[in-house]
């Protein structure tokens, strides 16, 4: 049975982590880290998970013993935040292209410079590309529901891919929230042993990782990317299974009051929640607005996001972005959207907003005036920024 | 909903406060939240801490900036940070002092607002030893507004100072008994 | 099996892998080179030198304890002659008739 417990959510995460037994852990405590690691150390110095915790000089030694590990045939977990990814980047190109399904728990968080170790997502979508499954928590339940999910999903024969589950840094890592835990043996259930497709094995030796030269590079390449699109109905199995266990549902694009919107706002991670509570206000008001979620990044739920915005009751999608794409479309997510909507003959206007970039608060009155953005965009049929720009960044002092 | 902001120094255990009541209200079947102000964290400097509790699922994610109930956990934060501002009217102000409620309020500028104050520091003194106020002015708040029980606080307490639970645990009562309310 | 050379997609080996130990022995580099080693037997003192430095992996031990670069592989270059101790190796013109 499930119990609920006053719990700090990355406490939580690393619980998780325990109870898929997960052989390898190695992690460098840069700042920000979070409790995460800081508990699962503990968990392995306690003698109360039988894992290697590998202590490493640098984040890029800590996904390349990751990467190790698993190819050696190990369940392998870690967690990091912003710049700590951003020197782990080489080595997560490799866990994806090497096909070892390292879970990763990415504490949310800003890029320098300025110095920032406040949320925003300025990390994750630096490595929008890289070829992980990439999954967005909005609250702690989420957090631990998707990291004890995501390794079925990775490590699945039809996927061996490397997964990331993304919850906003502070904002959820520190805070203590009510959470249902599972008990040990439900998850032991659930999670079922490792067994790798092909790892390094003196007996049976392979190479991995050789040199692709120009006449193969291309076609490892499309074989990446046809292992990540078709991870896609992995994901909704696990989805499905994890519902039909446990009671709690979760979907590729999540909506809320979306059903007779005309303009709703688009967002991931745990401004969502926020979001909903602006629409409820608006919604009080007799606005018709509602908020979309896109709660799987990596592969693209181009579908999905299509059958709740297209030929729909929805005129206007205003996309919140927590990171800048500078000299481009501003907005990473406003760039996907648009694009996947792009061939659609009945489609929403689709406009964005950046706000609570490097931990600033974003108000409930600020959500409240993204909708006004998008009405405003939806009478004149403009984007939300002032020429040259696309979007308009919410709460900035001007 | 009940939004509850802690005022302390670095080291002196606001968070852990903070931690306590949303445990013992989760406990108790509600809704809340428990989290500190999100920065470099450094002994003596004034720290914040939130503590948010509903009957409903919370989905307010950011700071607290207008409070139902503000405690100051050290006596001299008073004149070095603005402990109430954006106190909601008639808002709760409980304090560790000396001094009684009905000067707090003239003190305070906030004739609206209701004072609690207890002497926690000579409390913590007497029962613990150091002058370390967090567990004391959790009995100050439940005294001046019962927002959870006194028991499943009391076992939060003893699982978090499991080596001086008794001691921490009578100072609590102490302040939960000493404090006055205007 | 000698992979293909040229797979296609579905064909190449799940992660790009190299699932068969070894086959670098398909990759013939000996027609690379213009010079070949020879070694003077009397001279050398069977230390494994040669064995060591090869970047091919060419030198092969004999059952006497000497070691014999196999031209298949040797690319001819001449690593092998300079790091000898003995100086025993030469790296002579190969004659391809
Ligand atoms: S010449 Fe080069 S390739 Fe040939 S045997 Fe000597 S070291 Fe090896
Ligand atoms: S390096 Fe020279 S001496 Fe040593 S084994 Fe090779 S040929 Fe003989």
């Amino acid at each position: 049975m499930a119990k609920r417990t006053g719990i700090e959510v990355s406490i939580a995460i690393a619980e998780a982590a325990r109870q898929a037994d997960v052989d390898v852990v190695s992690a460098y405590p840069i700042t920000p880290q979070t409790h995460i690691v800081e508990h699962l150390a503990q968990l392995v110095a306690d003698g109360d998970l039988d894992a290697n915790y590998i202590t490493v000089e640098s984040e890029h030694t800590a996904m390349s013993a990751c990467v190790g590990a698993s190819a050696a045939g190990a369940r392998v977990f870690t967690s990091t935040s912003s710049q700590g990814l951003a020197l782990m980047n080489e080595i997560v190109y490799l866990a994806s292209s090497l096909r070892t399904p390292v879970v990763m728990a990415l504490a949310n968080r800003a890029l320098s410079g300025p110095i920032s170790i406040w949320n925003d997502h300025s990390d994750v979508m630096n490595e929008r590309d890289t070829g992980w499954i990439c999954i967005f928590a909005n609250n702690g339940q989420e957090a631990y529901d998707l990291t004890l999910m995501a390794f079925r999903i990775g490590e699945d024969k039809r996927v061996m891919l490397p997964v990331m589950i993304n919850f906003d840094g502070f904002i959820l890592t520190h805070v203590i929230e009510p959470i249902y835990m599972f008990d040990d043996d439900e998850i032991a259930d659930f999670i079922p042993p490792y067994e790798p497709v092909i790892y390094l094995d003196t007996d049976n030796p392979i190479t991995m990782g050789p040199v692709g030269v120009p006449d193969i590079y291309t076609e490892a390449k499309k074989q990446q990317e046809v292992a990540i699109r078709e991870s896609r109905s992995v994901i909704d199995e696990v989805f499905d299974e994890f519902a039909g266990r446990y009671g709690r549902r979760y979907r590729a694009v999540e909506t809320y009051k979306a059903e007779d919107a005309e303009i709703v706002l688009l967002a991931q991670g745990s401004v969502i929640e926020a979001a909903e509570a602006a629409v409820d206000v608006l919604r009080d008001q007799g606005k018709k607005v509602g908020a979309v979620e896109l709660r799987l990044w990596r592969p693209f739920p181009f579908d999905d996001l299509r059958e709740v915005l297209c030929g729909t009751s929805i005129k206007q999608v205003v996309v919140l972005d927590r990171c800048i794409s500078f000299g481009g479309p501003i907005g990473p997510v406003l760039s996907e959207v648009r694009s996947a909507l792009y061939l659609e003959k009945d489609k929403p206007m689709v406009v964005g907003v950046v706000a609570g970039l490097g931990g600033r608060d974003i108000h409930l009155e600020e959500y409240i005036e993204m909708f006004r953005i998008g009405e405003e965009c939806l009478r004149t049929g403009k984007d939300a920024g002032e020429e040259p720009e696309l979007v308009k960044i919410v709460g900035l002092r001007e | 909903m009940v939004e509850i902001r802690f005022h302390g120094r670095g080291g002196q255990g606001a968070v852990t406060s903070a931690e306590l009541l949303a445990q013992a209200a989760i406990k108790e079947g509600k809704y809340a939240q428990a989290f500190p102000a999100f920065g470099a964290e450094r002994r003596g400097a004034p720290v914040l801490a939130f503590t948010r509790i509903s009957d409903e699922v919370i989905k307010l994610r950011i700071g607290i900036y207008q409070p139902d109930v503000v405690i100051v956990l050290d006596p001299s934060l008073v004149k070095a940070v603005p402990v109430v501002a954006g106190l909601k009217e008639g808002g709760l102000v409980v304090l560790n002092s000396k001094k009684g409620p009905g000067d707090w309020k003239k003190d305070l500028g906030r004739e609206d607002v209701m004072v609690a104050s207890v002497d926690a520091t000579s409390i913590a003194m007497e029962e613990l030893g150091v002058p370390i106020t967090n567990v004391v002015m959790l009995g100050a708040l439940l005294k001046a507004k019962p927002l959870v029980n006194l028991e499943p606080l009391e076992g939060f307490i003893a699982q978090r100072f499991p080596r001086i639970a008794g001691k921490e645990i009578k100072a609590f009562r102490r302040a939960y008994q000493e404090t006055r309310v205007e | 099996m000698k992979l293909k050379e040229k797979p296609t997609w579905r064909e190449l080996p799940f992660a790009c892998c190299i699932p068969e130990p070894g086959n670098s022995v398909y990759y013939k580099t000996g027609d690379w080179k213009t010079l070949k080693p020879v070694v003077d037997k009397t001279k050398c003192i069977k230390c494994g030198t040669c064995w060591i430095f090869c970047p091919e992996y060419a030198y092969e031990e004999d059952e006497y304890g000497y070691f014999e670069s196999n031209l298949e592989y040797c690319k001819g270059c001449g690593i092998c002659a300079r790091e000898c101790p003995a100086q025993c190796i030469t790296m002579e013109e190969e004659v391809v008739e």
